[in-house]
């Protein structure tokens, strides 16, 4: 789009997941049931930026994360990193990809193994890589744990032994020894407990400056992802309903859903109580996908459009873009909030 | 109702939930873990009382304390006042009329909760039948109401539908409907919507407000979110290593935090207006119930904590009207810069 070039970009990408395929559809000749993950994704992370995905479970927002770094091939369309399509990576190439681009998960009891030392996990990714000569290694150890802030004594202790956040620390400290530029962090803290994930949360802030990364932070807590992303993209079944700088997004969100999400995220004011529910329904099942915009069966400015045409994404305010019929909706607060600053 | 817990005596006749010195243990290998120690507080009728803590802070264990809930090794001690009655002392026989009667609980994961093999539907005649007379008919047009009570769209077909054909959010509210069947007094809320979605979640807190006012029920509401007290709860209770640290009205202690946890607490949650800064986390991690520090529990985590709080535990001492805390330096903590 622009002379400059971004560091990752998804290009429309399309995930199915194929689903049980009972002998009725068989003999009816019905195609097998597939799961939409994602249909026709579009976006770009800029280089040094923290780009933020939300959404409800089954979102596509994991599916979307996973992509990204290969994990799963995308059906169609195409993810580039630095201009070249992930997916034709191989041999040294895909390895130097999967060295610059690193996935931390959710689950920090599942993503390490349980027979391995700290210092066998970490020095797996070093060795594995040849970022360091064989005798420097202990020496790298040491200075990661120092940057995730674990005590030293950690190298030769087992996941077991340490807190959910501790292990969260090592699967970070695994992630940074090959020295990546991106890092996909998905649900990084949400198996946290509040004080431990502020920590987490303050760490991977602090890490960023220092080291210059882009992070692409997957998260279902709105307030997080406020917090710490510079673009947020809101997702709902699969498709992006909303990309928005995080000021703006959460000043004056330009898709319904995307404001009933924010309505629906309890703020810390107790002062803020508010008896109205603010999203009716449930999220339709991926396996049947309507035709027209997915939230069109929640949506409360629901028109006959809606139903019939699906909405791509297109520009609104700078750097704006939301995927809605209503190309106005939310504009008058996004023109109230501009001249004056936010004050509360 | 925010002088509940001052007055203190259920002489009066006011119905109430009125816990004192609820302490459960639990006899493990490594030693004797004591899940909740000492807890006192006072649910007024109608009211929302929040219980919050980060995970192994005992709020789970006390509110299954109350129902009797707590199993081998587990031991519960104090007193549970309900209706004039002691629930911990109260005899089996007895106790299953007030379960599921006059106090009902609902859980976190209402998969595990509901019976797999059993339509919706007789889940929630199970209740009515042991503790109302109706007859088959009766009980099934009471499930019907309540079904549609609780907001279950197509109510009739979903009556005999299990619960892996229900949606999270529709077992939820299924579960609701079971506890409601009685009408209960007060209501037990173990995490209701820590499983679920934003948007399923702020249905459900909705549902349940609606309930407390159309129903007049109290309801007692275990979670880690302060977004979810903040919502909802009328009064909190926070608790640390198995103790109460500070109560008071929501209002009160959002805005002006007397304990250091409960002060950390709020600044762990990141908001509007303070992108891309620090939060204000709490250093270490929260103690093993079967190695718990000397002297106060959150000294080791404390930026307050001075060599009194390193030898002597506070007690949870009254310093206004319904508001109580466990700090020596409640003082100087109130007193620090706000969070924001």
């Amino acid at each position: 789009m622009n002379t400059h070039r971004p560091i990752l970009s998804v290009d429309g990408v399309s995930k199915r997941f194929s689903g049980p395929y009972s002998l009725l559809r068989r003999l009816k000749g019905e195609p097998p049931l597939a799961v939409h993950a994602l249909s026709n994704v579009t976006l770009d992370v800029e280089r040094g930026e923290t780009l933020g995905i939300v959404g409800e479970s089954g979102c596509g927002k994991s599916t979307l994360a996973r992509c990204m770094v290969r994990l799963h091939e995308a059906d169609d369309g195409a993810v580039r990193f630095d201009g070249t399509d992930i997916s034709n990576l191989h041999g040294s190439a895909r390895r130097a990809f999967n060295r610059r681009v690193q996935m931390i998960f959710q689950d920090p009891y599942g993503s390490l193994n349980p027979r391995m030392t700290v210092q066998q996990i970490i020095g797996e990714a070093l060795s594995v890589h040849k970022m360091r000569p064989k005798a420097d290694i202990p020496a790298r150890i040491a200075e990661l744990l120092d940057l995730v802030r674990l005590p030293a004594d950690a190298a030769a202790r087992y996941p077991h032994e340490f807190s959910g956040g501790q292990r969260q620390r090592i699967g970070i400290a695994r992630a940074l020894a090959v020295e990546p530029e991106v890092i996909v962090a998905d649900e990084l803290v949400s198996a946290l407990d509040v004080s431990v994930q502020a920590q987490v949360v303050n760490l991977l802030l602090q890490l960023q400056e220092k080291l210059h990364l882009t992070v692409v932070f997957v998260a279902h807590d709105l307030r997080l992802v406020r917090h710490i992303s510079h673009r947020v993209v809101v997702m709902y079944l699969g498709q992006i309903m909303e990309i928005s700088p995080a000021d703006a997004l959460f000043s004056a969100p330009r898709h319904p859903y995307s404001k009933a999400l924010l309505e629906a995220a309890p703020e810390l004011d107790p002062g803020q109580k508010n008896r109205n529910v603010a999203l009716r329904g449930e999220l339709p099942s991926p396996l049947n996908v309507p035709p027209g915009c997915p939230f069109a069966g929640r949506c409360p400015h629901v028109f006959d459009r809606c139903t019939v045409e699906r909405p791509l994404l297109s520009p609104r305010g700078p750097g704006q873009l939301a995927a809605c019929h209503l190309t106005d909706f939310g504009a008058a607060e996004a023109a109230a909030t501009l001249p004056a600053q936010p004050g509360h | 109702m925010t002088a509940s817990t001052a007055q203190t005596t259920m002489s009066d006749g006011t119905k109430g939930l009125v816990v004192r010195g609820l302490t459960t243990t639990f006899d493990t290998t490594r030693g004797l873990a004591i899940a909740a120690a000492d807890v006192d507080f006072d649910v007024a009728p109608g009211e929302v009382v929040g219980l919050v803590g980060e995970s192994g802070s005992g709020k789970s264990v006390t509110l299954r304390s109350i129902m009797r809930l707590i199993r081998e090794p587990g031991k519960v001690s104090g007193r549970v006042e309900w209706g004039g009655r002691d629930l911990v002392a109260m005899p089996a026989e007895e106790l299953r009329k007030v379960r599921g009667g006059e106090i009902a609980m609902i859980f976190q994961e209402p998969m595990t909760a509901l019976n797999p093999v059993l339509p919706i539907g007789v889940q929630i005649e199970e209740n009515l039948k042991a503790h109302t007379g109706l007859t088959g008919s009766q009980r099934r047009a009471r499930a019907l109401e309540l079904m549609n009570i609780v907001g279950i769209p197509a109510a009739e077909r979903r009556l005999d539908e299990y619960p892996h054909q229900f949606s999270g959010g529709m077992r939820q509210r299924a579960m609701i409907a079971i506890a409601l069947a009685c009408s209960p007094k007060l209501l037990l809320a173990d995490e209701p919507t820590t499983a679920l979605d934003v948007t399923i979640q702020d249905q459900i807190l909705k549902l349940l407000l609606d309930l407390r006012d159309r129903l007049a029920m109290s309801v007692v509401l275990v979670t880690h979110d302060l977004g979810v007290v903040a919502a909802t709860c009328d009064r909190m209770a926070v608790m640390y290593a198995g103790r109460i640290v500070e109560t008071g009205t929501v209002a009160e202690v959002f805005a002006r935090p007397h304990h250091p946890y409960t002060r950390g607490l709020l600044g762990s949650v990141p908001r509007s207006g303070h992108s891309r800064t620090m939060l204000q986390s709490i250093d270490g991690t929260p103690p093993s119930l079967t190695a718990l520090p000397q002297g106060c529990a959150f000294h080791p985590r404390c930026s307050f904590a001075t060599e009194i709080c390193r030898t002597d535990r506070p007690p949870l001492d009254l310093i206004g009207a319904g508001r109580r805390v466990a700090c020596h330096h409640h003082e100087e903590v109130a007193a620090a810069e706000p969070i924001l």
